[in-house]
C-alpha cells in the first residue's frame, strides 16, 4: 500500500511517499504564493523518483501544515502537532517529547506510545521562537543562516539577550555589534534565546525523555546545542528533520486506509 | 424537531422571551428619567437588591454585561478602546472597564442615543478594578454620587460573624447614603421582596445548569451566555425569576425527551472565564467535531448559587424561603443577602486558585467532560488570576486541557485563526475528526 503525506509549511512544502512504512521518495520546494503549482511540480518529481508510480495508485493522501486546507485532492487533514508526533515517534519510538520548530512556529508535544499526543504547546502570535527569527538575526549579523548555526558552536561566552520579539531582538543584536561583541557570541545568544522560549513550552507540557527535535530548525547545529544545554539532555535529531511532518502525515494516511479496511 | 444528528434537537421555547427581556432592560434604563424614575450604575456583582428598596421605579445599568455588549460590536468597541487610550489609560487594564469608559467618553450608548448617566453609583469592590472603575467615572462626572462596598472578607468557608458584620454594616451605611442622595424614603418591604427574588433566581439558574449534567446536554454554553446574563443584570427582578422558572421547566422537558443542544454530541468540554465576546463562533466551530461546551464555573456560578447535596454532588442552593426563614427586619434581611452573595462559588477563587481547581474538577466529573478549554483572558485579572495553577490541577486530575490566549473585551488580542488551529489539534488529541454538520 502506497500513501502520501504533504506538509504545507509557511516557507516550504514537503511531500513524502511511503510504501508499507518504507520511504519511496521525498521532495521539498518553496511554498511561494501558488501552492497548487508548487505541489503539482512536487508531485511530478516525487512520482518520477519513486519509479514512475501513478498518482491514482496512491491509496490515501493526508495533508498537514499551516496551508493544509489548500491541498487539492487530500483525503484527510491532520494538524502539524499530530503529524510531527507521529513522524518523530516512528523514527524514534522512545521519544516522549517532540520539539518541532519550523519557519513560523515552535511547538512542544508530549507523546504517549506510537506518537499519541497527550499535551501540546504552540508559540503565540510571534515568530521569535522559530526559524524566521534566525533568518532575521543572520541578516543583522550579515552572515548566512547556515553559517549562523556553525558560528554559534565557536562562541567563547554566553551573552544574555532579553528581547522577546524579532524587531527588538534585531536592535539588541545591533547594540551588541556596536559593543564589539564577537559575532560567534551573538549567534549563540540568538539560539539561546529561541531555546529558552521553546524550553518554557516543553516544561509547560511536561518534560519527559527521550526528546527529539524536528522541523527545519533542527538542521541548525547552533540551535541543537542551545536546546541541549537548556534542557540539560541529549536530543535526538533525525537525518532529515524537515520531512518529519510529511512523514507523519503519510503514516497517518496508512492508518486511515487500515481503518477503512 | 430536527433529527439530522445522533440526537433530536430543537430551539429553546423561551429564547424570544429572553431576548425581549434583555432589550427591555437596556431600554427601561435609557428611558427611566423620562418617567421620573431612578437610574443607578454598578457592577454585576453588586448588592442590587439594596437599591430596590428605593421604589419599584429604580433601574440599573450593570457595567460588565454592558461592556460585553459593546465588545460584541467590534467596531464600536474599537472606538471605545481608542477613546480610552487617547485619554491616557493603559491598554492592559480590565477590558470591560475600558469599553465602559469609552462609551462614556464618546457619549454613546450601545443601545442607541447618548450615554444615559446614572443618578448614583452602587458598586462593590470584588477585584482590584471594581471601585477604580467608578472612581474614574466620577473623575469624569463628579456630580454622580458613588458608594462602594468592600467585600474582602475571605472565602465563604472561613466566614464568621465578625466578617459578615463588616459587610452588613456597610450595607446599613449604604441604605442611609441612598436615602440621602436620592431624597427618597427607604422601604424595607421592597428590600425583602428583592432579596427573596434574588435567592430564587440565582438558585433556579443553578438548577438549570445542574440539568445540563444530562447526556446529551440540553443546553450549550454559547446559548447559556445569553441566558445567564439576567442574573448579572437584575437578579432581584421578578421577571428574571419567572424566566428562569420557565427555563428550568423547559430543561426538565428536554432532559426527559432526550433533546440535545448539539445533535451530534459525542464529546463534552468545559471552558473557563469570560469568552472573547466578539468571537463566540468559536463555540459553533467545536460543533463541527461533535463537541459541545456544557458550561463552566463561570457560566454556572457567576450568578448560580450552589450547595453540596446529600449524595455529595453539586445542586442548587436551598433558598431561605425554602428553609422557612422569614425576613422580618432590615438587619436580618441584609445578613441573609450578604451571606448568600459571599457564598457565590465564583467569588471564592479570588482568595486561592486551589479553591477554583476543586470546583472545576468537580464540574468536570459531574458534568462528564472529556476535556477543558482554558481562556487565558488578558482582559480580566480577577477571574483569570491563577488559571495556570488550575491548568496544572486539571491535568493532575487526568483531564486533557487546551489553553488559548485572548481577551473578553478587546478583539485586538484575539486571533481566531490561531485559536481554531489550536482547537483542531485539541480535538485531534481527543480522537475527534471533523464531521459533516
Amino acid at each position: 500500500m502506497i500513501t502520501a503525506g504533504i506538509d504545507v509549511g509557511a516557507k516550504t512544502i514537503k511531500l513524502v511517499l511511503l510504501e508499507d512504512g518504507r520511504n519511496l521518495a521525498q521532495r521539498i520546494a518553496p511554498a511561494g504564493f501558488d501552492t497548487g503549482s508548487a505541489l503539482d511540480q512536487l508531485w511530478a518529481e516525487v512520482l518520477a523518483a519513486a519509479g514512475g508510480i501513478r498518482r491514482d495508485g496512491i491509496a490515501c493522501v493526508v495533508a498537514t501544515g499551516a496551508g493544509r486546507k489548500e491541498v487539492a485532492g487530500a483525503d484527510d487533514l491532520v494538524t502539524e502537532v499530530g503529524a510531527a508526533a507521529k513522524g518523530a515517534c516512528f523514527l524514534f519510538p522512545t521519544a516522549r517529547t517532540v520539539i518541532d520548530v519550523g519557519a513560523e512556529e515552535g511547538r512542544a508535544v508530549r507523546c504517549g506510545d506510537h506518537g499519541k499526543v497527550e499535551d501540546f504547546a504552540v508559540n503565540e502570535k510571534c515568530a521569535a521562537g522559530a526559524g524566521t527569527f534566525t533568518e532575521a538575526m543572520a541578516r543583522a549579523l550579515e552572515v548566512g543562516v547556515e553559517e549562523l548555526g556553525r558560528m554559534s558552536l565557536r562562541a567563547s561566552k554566553t551573552v544574555p539577550m532579553n528581547a522577546q520579539c524579532t524587531v527588538f531582538a534585531e536592535s539588541e543584536v545591533v547594540s551588541l555589534l556596536h559593543a564589539k561583541t564577537p559575532k560567534e557570541d551573538i549567534s549563540r545568544a540568538v539560539h539561546d534565546a529561541i531555546a529558552s522560549r521553546i524550553t518554557s513550552m516543553v516544561r509547560k507540557v511536561g518534560f519527559q525523555k527521550d526528546v527529539t527535535l524536528v522541523g527545519g530548525m533542527a538542521r541548525n547545529p547552533g540551535f541543537i546545542d542551545s536546546m541541549q544545554r537548556a534542557l540539560e539532555t541529549e536530543v535526538l535529531v533525525p537525518a532529515e528533520p524537515e520531512f518529519v511532518g510529511a512523514l507523519g502525515a503519510a503514516l497517518i494516511a496508512a492508518e486511515r486506509v487500515n481503518e477503512r479496511a | 424537531m430536527a433529527a439530522t444528528g445522533k440526537y433530536p434537537t430543537r430551539p429553546l421555547k423561551c429564547w424570544n422571551k429572553a431576548k425581549e427581556l434583555r432589550q427591555a432592560y437596556y431600554e427601561e434604563y435609557r428611558t427611566a428619567r423620562e418617567r421620573g424614575a431612578l437610574r443607578w450604575a454598578g457592577g454585576a456583582w453588586s448588592f442590587g437588591a439594596v437599591p430596590a428598596g428605593l421604589g419599584r421605579d429604580v433601574y440599573s445599568l450593570t457595567s460588565e454585561p454592558y461592556a460585553a455588549s459593546i465588545a460584541w460590536d467590534r467596531k464600536f468597541s474599537q472606538e471605545c478602546m481608542e477613546a480610552t487610550e487617547k485619554k491616557g489609560y493603559a491598554r492592559d487594564l480590565c477590558s470591560y472597564m475600558r469599553n465602559y469608559w469609552g462609551s462614556l467618553i464618546l457619549d454613546r450608548y450601545a443601545f442607541g442615543g447618548p450615554f444615559p448617566k446614572p443618578d448614583f453609583i452602587w458598586q462593590d469592590h470584588i477585584c482590584c478594578s471594581h471601585s477604580k472603575w467608578y472612581q474614574v467615572v466620577t473623575d469624569m462626572e463628579p456630580e454622580i454620587p458613588f458608594f462602594s462596598v468592600d467585600v474582602s472578607v475571605g472565602p465563604h468557608r472561613e466566614l464568621d460573624a465578625n466578617r459578615l458584620d463588616y459587610v452588613v454594616g456597610q450595607l446599613h451605611d449604604g441604605i442611609e447614603w441612598l436615602e440621602k442622595v436620592t431624597g427618597r424614603t427607604y422601604d424595607d418591604a421592597l428590600l425583602v421582596e428583592a432579596i427573596e427574588n434574588e435567592c430564587r433566581s440565582t438558585s433556579l439558574w443553578a438548577e438549570v445548569c445542574a440539568l445540563n449534567k444530562a447526556v446529551p446536554a440540553p443546553l450549550d454554553e454559547k446559548s447559556m451566555y445569553s441566558l445567564y446574563v439576567f442574573g448579572t443584570l437584575m437578579k432581584h427582578d421578578p421577571r428574571v425569576v419567572e424566566l428562569y422558572r420557565e427555563l428550568r421547566d423547559e430543561m426538565k422537558e428536554r432532559v426527559a425527551d432526550g433533546i440535545a443542544a448539539v445533535a451530534n454530541e459525542r464529546c463534552r468540554v468545559m471552558s473557563d472565564t469570560q469568552p472573547p465576546w466578539a468571537f463566540l463562533d468559536v463555540f459553533r466551530y467545536l460543533e463541527e467535531f461533535g463537541c459541545v461546551s456544557v458550561g463552566s464555573l463561570y457560566t454556572f456560578a457567576l450568578i448560580g448559587m450552589w450547595e453540596v447535596k446529600e449524595d455529595g454532588t453539586w445542586g442548587p442552593r436551598t433558598t431561605p424561603i425554602e428553609k422557612g426563614i422569614a425576613l422580618t427586619s432590615r438587619d436580618q434581611a441584609l445578613r441573609v443577602l450578604a451571606e448568600w452573595n459571599l457564598s457565590k462559588p465564583e467569588w471564592q477563587h479570588f482568595y486561592s486558585p486551589h479553591l477554583k481547581s476543586e470546583m472545576m474538577i468537580r464540574i468536570a466529573r459531574e458534568w462528564k467532560v472529556d476535556g477543558v478549554m482554558l481562556h487565558y483572558n488578558r482582559g480580566c485579572e480577577g477571574l483569570t488570576i491563577g488559571i495556570a495553577e488550575n491548568r496544572l490541577a486539571l491535568i493532575e486530575a487526568g483531564l486533557p486541557v487546551m489553553t488559548f490566549e485572548g481577551n473578553m473585551g478587546d478583539e485586538r488580542e484575539f486571533d481566531r485563526g490561531r485559536t481554531q488551529a489550536r482547537i483542531d489539534t485539541f480535538m485531534e488529541t481527543l480522537g475527534l475528526r471533523r464531521i459533516a454538520v
